[in-house]
């Protein structure tokens, strides 16, 4: 009797070590996750209005910017029996179409016609071979001319010969898929012929090149924020509190004024009549006819945008060396070694979760940057972005903007995640 | 490390000021001797601490000369002068582990990797961390941290180390504990240690000597005892210690002993320190622990006062009682084991040894 009341308390201590309890019997968890879970339907409700913003004015239009880059569904919209009837054709037969083909594509013109959406097929198809944009526009304007009595087929050829060559309905029949991958092979200068995907010529090979500038250039920015930025940094952060709150307010004085501004500034700095090369001729370091070049180039991009970008350096310096004491260097002062062992050992050491930081704001900033490239990077220094822009503005090839948008953001992703494996994003401190 | 000589440190006429107009330091002469623990203890901004920084080379004397081991120091930089040092936030060095800590002036010294490792292994032994070489200083505790920061100041053999208040952050019982560690290693190394506080009991436990600082100047240079038992000023007698104070005016001096005449009217007999005619004014000292309160009439001064509030403090009772027009004299009476019958309010007679308090001066 004794002994099995012994053993009853015992197993009872047991199941209170391996499940904690509450006085009613519940198990501790539960009743922790029923407590807080009022304060966490709170916090949710609190920033809900953000998420909400941030969902349907960020999310979602980077959403619907990368489906752009692989949606192809025109060609199937506006052609749904002649995409249905070429499907069933070989090109690799060396034949034309047969006739049910262009009885059907000439059903839907008609409908495409009367809805003035066959053009914008055309522009569409013309992306990836030159010529079917007046194809389709002439086509359409001989459409009322078509005899449903004919053969279908002659009557096309006699529109426009195009309609006779087995590459045009290639085309079509190639683009005809509801997703594409044609907008990613053009964004790395790549396309698909009859032969399968190949570099595009030479002199058609553009976004490689700019990628690589971009990034190129995006480091080299980086590297002079850091080279400008450390000392101004460590001033800031040595200086008595007075005079480092004034210098802070002139690190962030760009701020206050407009990029625009800031950035014709710089043209009127830079320019070969400019500021610059005027001051450079008067000392006589520079002959008048032998003025620099620094504007509307690599250089011109990089100055402005070094000069733009050099505050998000400074203030995650700053505030990393804020924290640093000053009794680290007088320890190791007093320890023997010089100001140069103590600033390499010591003191640098110490800042590398700033330099991290700042890097990271900088070059992220930099590599989609771009108002600054457009106005002082003439055709040498313009940046990915600068194409992506003209894209969306001035060609409406949104589906190629999109593929090289998400490149870049991939990019940046990838960067991002080999920098956490070089340097550990733990080791990056804003403050 | 045993073999050690410590460092002769003089200070010759220093001054020190940082705006060029107010005088931080003024007129310090001082003469630490080889192997001696001194203590510099005053309020915060009685310049104690830019006494250190001018010894260990961070700030320059604006006036006068410093020597270590009779060699001018003022135009020698921090990392030549060879002193160890610790500091108030033990300055661990946050992205080297307890060991490299240690053996970062060792490898600037561009000592040989063996015989770093056998200093390291043998200071971290010396404050017991020999298991924690591996360690950052983050995974430490703080007093864990601040014996590193005393092994890193000790490991590369220097004949000096300063110490700037280095057991400030530390709870009571912990401090208490690094103070007699220290005082052991100091006793067991030889070197010099020039420390500084605003702690009197820290100054009283660990020093030789103790130099007690106020508006930039010492106001007494004494080992603890003589700091306690004969306090030079009024301001020293305040600031070591508890001590009541009584003002009055001094009415005869017979040799050492001086008669004064309370504000009050009460005639006392007290020691003379610093009083020199009939006439003057002074403040009495007296330390609360020398009041007879059982058994005063032997004394020779008599007083009687009004109990106002008993303080059970274990050891000690503690009186407050009105005595003499002050409203907070102060007596700690021991605690025997017998219970004593008095109130809060009641009249008590208490009485002194006339060598027990001093006459000093009353500017304060």
């Amino acid at each position: 009797m004794v002994d099995q009341t012994a053993s009853n308390s015992q197993l009872q201590a047991q199941d209170n070590v391996s499940l904690l309890t509450t006085h009613d019997g519940q198990p501790l968890k539960k009743s922790l996750a029923k407590a807080l879970r009022r304060e966490k339907l709170r916090a949710l409700l609190l920033i809900a209005p953000l998420l909400l913003f941030i969902f349907l004015t960020f999310i979602l239009p980077i959403a619907d910017m990368l489906m752009r880059s692989v949606e192809n569904d025109i060609v199937s919209n506006t052609l749904p029996q002649a995409v249905v009837e070429l499907q069933a054709w070989d090109p690799q037969s060396g034949e034309l179409p047969p006739e049910s083909a262009y009885v059907a594509l000439a059903a839907d013109l008609k409908i495409a016609v009367k809805e003035k959406i066959h053009t914008r097929l055309g522009s569409r198809l013309n992306y990836d071979k030159a010529g079917m944009s007046g194809l389709f526009r002439k086509t359409g304007r001989e459409m009322r001319k078509f005899d449903d009595n004919q053969p279908a087929k002659d009557q096309f050829i006699s529109f426009d010969k195009d309609w006779g060559e087995i590459e045009t309905f290639t085309v079509i029949r190639r683009l005809s898929p509801n997703y594409t991958d044609s907008y990613f092979l053009s964004s790395v200068d790549r396309e698909r012929t009859s032969l399968g995907v190949q570099m595009k010529p030479e002199n058609e090979q553009i976004y490689i090149k700019l990628f690589i500038r971009t990034i190129m250039m995006s480091i080299l920015i980086t590297l002079s924020c850091v080279l400008l930025g450390y000392p101004v940094a460590y001033l800031l952060a040595t200086l008595p509190t007075k005079s480092s709150n004034m210098l802070l307010i002139l690190v962030l004085l760009p701020f206050w004024t407009s990029l625009l501004v800031r950035t014709s500034a710089w043209k009127v700095l830079l320019q070969q009549q400019g500021v610059i090369n005027d001051l450079l001729v008067w000392i006589g370091i520079i002959a008048d006819d032998n003025r620099l070049v620094m504007i509307n180039n690599m250089t011109g991009t990089i100055i402005a945008m070094t000069h733009i970008l050099l505050p998000f350096m400074i203030l995650p310096l700053y505030s990393v060396m804020k924290t640093i004491s000053p009794s680290f260097v007088r320890a190791s002062k007093s320890m023997g070694a010089t100001d140069w062992t103590t600033f390499w050992k010591i003191y640098f050491p110490n800042t590398i979760p700033g330099i991290g930081a700042g890097s990271i704001l900088v070059f992220i900033l930099a590599i989609g940057y771009y108002i600054t490239p457009e106005l002082v990077g003439g055709t040498s220094g313009v940046f990915i972005s600068n194409r992506i822009a003209y894209h969306i503005s001035s060609s409406l090839n949104w589906g190629l903007a999109a593929a090289l948008g998400a490149i870049l953001l991939f990019l940046v992703l990838a960067l991002y995640w080999v920098y956490d494996r070089i340097v550990g994003i733990d080791n990056v401190k804003l403050g | 490390m045993s073999s050690i000589k410590g460092a002769a440190v003089r200070f010759e006429k220093v001054q020190k000021s940082y705006d060029g107009e107010n005088l931080v330091v003024k007129d310090l002469n001082l003469d630490i001797a080889p192997g001696e623990f001194l203590t510099m203890l005053g309020p915060s901004g009685s310049g104690k601490t830019t006494c250190l920084m001018m010894l260990a080379g961070f700030e320059p004397a604006t006036h006068g000369e410093i020597f270590l081991n009779d060699k001018p120091i003022n135009n020698v930089p921090p990392y030549k002068r060879g002193i160890g040092m610790v500091f108030q936030n033990y300055a661990l060095f946050p992205h080297m582990s307890v060991a490299e800590n240690l053996a970062f002036p060792l490898q600037i010294r561009k000592m040989n990797k063996a015989d770093q490792e056998a200093k390291v292994k043998r200071a971290l032994e010396m404050v017991e961390l020999g298991a924690f070489g591996n360690r950052r200083p983050a995974q430490l505790s703080g007093g864990q941290q601040q014996r590193v920061a005393v092994a890193r100041a000790l490991v590369f053999d220097p004949e000096l180390v300063l110490m700037d208040e280095p057991l400030g952050a530390l709870d009571k019982q912990l401090r208490e504990q690094m103070q007699y560690e220290i005082k052991h290693i100091h006793e067991n190394l030889g070197v010099s240690v020039v420390y500084v506080t605003h702690d009197q009991t820290e100054a009283l436990t660990m020093s030789d000597r103790v130099a007690v600082f106020e508006d930039g100047r010492i106001q007494q240079l004494s080992p603890p005892n003589v700091l306690y038992e004969s306090p030079k000023n009024s301001f020293v007698a305040q600031f070591i210690g508890e001590n009541n104070k009584l003002s009055g005016t001094v009415t005869a001096i017979n040799g050492d002993v001086c008669e004064v005449k309370l504000d009050d009217g009460t005639m006392l007999k007290a020691e003379v320190v610093n009083v020199s005619k009939v006439g003057e004014r002074t403040l009495i000292s007296l330390r609360p622990e020398r009041v007879e309160f059982d058994d005063p009439s032997k004394q020779e001064n008599v007083v009687e006062g009004k109990i106002l509030e008993i303080l059970y403090l274990g050891d000690h009772l503690r009186v407050v009682m009105s005595v003499c027009g002050n409203p907070e004299f102060i007596v700690k009476v021991r605690n025997r084991g017998q219970t004593r019958p008095m109130k809060a309010g009641e009249t008590h007679k208490i009485g002194w040894a006339a060598h027990d308090c001093k006459a000093l001066d009353s500017v304060q």
